[in-house]
């Protein structure tokens, strides 16, 4: 009993580690991959006693304190009761969101099986949308509560289009929960390491190409960045929503916004990429379409599976800090035209298109 | 006392204090707030009854879409402070209340019949799977007659909107 428990708060922690850390390093990514893209040298300044060599370290370690220690600033008229819960209210989601994505396949240590996922909700994908639905309240509330025309200006936009794209995200997802037949996520990874005609790994991607583009899009604009991020859009309305934040809540937003990033990536590497499964790699080793088998360890396997899937999400991560400072910002109403007008017909069309597959099949 | 009843104890007691914030706030964002807290901790409810899949569907549906749309109207209209109401909104209100409280009768007074205690919690109990069996077997027309109803709803909205300007 006291293991179980013991065993689920350690995956519990090592999810909430992974993310927070991977969120802190994206921050450094971000601004490094800017500098690479913009052709130009970005964050060194930070060095430690001289010390500048490991960027990445002095990075992670100097944003933090400078942001924790500076002046945390409520505006006089806000309102200081919301405007202090909203930066949890935007943090909370993407944090619980991860739990119900499985980072690898069954772990054995000695008798006792470990399922590499935190939760395993029956109902999996439904959570993820339900807890994605309340980030809207982050916002929303920080917006009003901080009494400022520009932050509430960015928190209506960022209401009309979270709402707007969280429709066309979960549509388009439909295709794929058709495809595999259930909401678990686990379920929905273990199925992909089917393979196709013996030699084509049975990824969502295969079978769903359009809800990938679909999902991939909503998800992007439902983490608020460019082109979607309208919401803070800095040369139309200062910094939108968070103008008004400074400090250590500032901070959660921010890190906040990373952590989305991650869960996304996360999830469109569940649904579309075969989760943790590693080409032609089985329970007990790489069986090859050309016949050859090479077998291994079990933890080398495990070892694997969790290693694809961190390189799997890493590299979502990459494509969207590259599609942030790749593209120009969409105008309001492009982007409502093209959330209500394109991406919900097309997902409802790939719905349809997909039954009749199914059925015909 | 047991666990399970210590923990409803706790979500029963935090969803009434948060529904009564929700009538007595005279604040619309934070009466707003409270309602969100109050239909999330009746969500944890019913998970505590091995309900999972309802209890999704109440935090997707009423406390992270219908709560967002109140939230974007209070704030594209912007009540600083709601004016004070009027007489017969008090008597109308309270004969509302009083028709609600006798429907409650029969259940406060156990005449309803037996109140079920702990259901059958199989794995099955209130999976998608089962919810989804009875929705489009059993249910079928109501189901598909309330769709045509929000269907005719949003129609009429664009209706309503197309006329104004």
């Amino acid at each position: 009993m006291m293991i179980d428990l013991g065993i689920i708060a350690a995956k519990a922690l090592l999810v909430l580690f992974m993310v927070l850390n991977l969120a802190g390093i994206l921050g450094w990514i971000e601004r490094k991959g800017s500098a690479l893209i913009q052709d130009r040298i970005g964050a060194n300044r930070a060095s430690i006693f001289g010390f500048a060599g490991m960027g990445l370290v002095n990075t992670l370690i100097a944003d933090p304190i400078k942001l924790l220690t500076k002046e945390d600033f409520i505006p006089p008229k806000g309102d200081r009761l919301l405007h202090t819960l909203a930066p949890c209210m935007a943090f909370f989601p993407p944090l619980v969101t991860f739990a119900v994505i499985p980072f690898g396949d069954v772990l054995m240590l000695g008798e006792r099986a470990i399922n590499l996922q935190v939760a395993n909700l029956n109902v999996g994908i439904l959570y993820i949308f339900s807890m994605a639905s309340l980030s809207v309240y982050g916002i929303v509330i920080g917006a009003w509560a901080s009494n400022n025309k520009f932050s509430l200006l960015g928190g209506v936009r960022g209401s009309a289009q979270m709402i707007s794209y969280e429709i066309a995200m979960g549509l388009s997802v439909m295709g794929i929960l058709m495809v595999y037949g259930t909401l678990e996520l686990q379920e929905i990874a273990r199925a992909q390491g089917e393979l196709l005609w013996s030699w084509l790994p049975a990824w969502g991607i295969f079978f769903q190409p359009v809800a990938f583009l679909l999902f991939f899009t909503a998800a992007v604009a439902e983490t608020k960045r460019i082109p979607f991020d309208l919401p803070e859009a800095e040369s139309e309305i200062v910094a939108g929503y968070h103008v008004e934040y400074s400090g250590g809540k500032f901070l959660m937003f921010f890190a906040g916004e990373f952590a989305e990033i991650v869960t996304a990536s996360g999830l469109i590497t569940t649904l579309f990429f075969g989760g943790w499964q590693v080409p032609f790699l089985m329970r007990d080793g790489f069986h090859f379409p050309w016949g050859a088998t090479l077998f291994l360890p079990h933890l080398a396997v495990v070892l694997l599976q969790v290693g694809a899937f961190t390189v799997k999400v890493l590299f979502f991560c990459w494509l969207q800090i590259l599609l942030r400072w790749s593209l120009p910002r969409f105008r309001y109403d492009q982007v409502m035209r093209l959330g209500w007008k394109m991406l919900l017909p097309l997902a409802l069309l790939n719905v349809m298109a997909t039954a009749i597959l199914i059925i015909a099949w | 006392m047991t666990t399970p009843m210590i923990f409803f104890l706790i979500l029963a007691g935090l969803s009434v204090a948060f529904s009564l914030l929700v009538v007595f706030q005279r604040n619309v964002v934070h009466s707003a707030m409270a309602l969100v807290a109050t239909l999330f901790l009746i969500a944890v409810l019913f998970l505590t009854l091995d309900a999972v899949m309802v209890g999704i569907l109440q935090i997707l549906v009423y406390a992270g879409a219908i709560m967002v749309l109140f939230l974007f109207v209070i704030m594209l209209l912007n009540p600083e402070v709601l004016e004070g109401r009027s007489v017969v909104w008090w008597v109308l209100g309270s004969l509302a209340a009083l028709l609600l409280l006798f429907e409650f009768v029969p259940l406060l007074t156990g005449t309803a019949g037996p109140v079920s205690g702990p259901g059958p919690a199989d794995g099955s109990f209130g999976s998608p799977e089962m919810l989804a069996q009875s929705l489009f077997s059993d249910f079928v027309l109501p189901f598909e007659v309330a769709s045509v109803l929000l269907l005719v709803a949003i129609i009429g909205a664009v209706v309503l909107a197309k006329r104004e300007s």
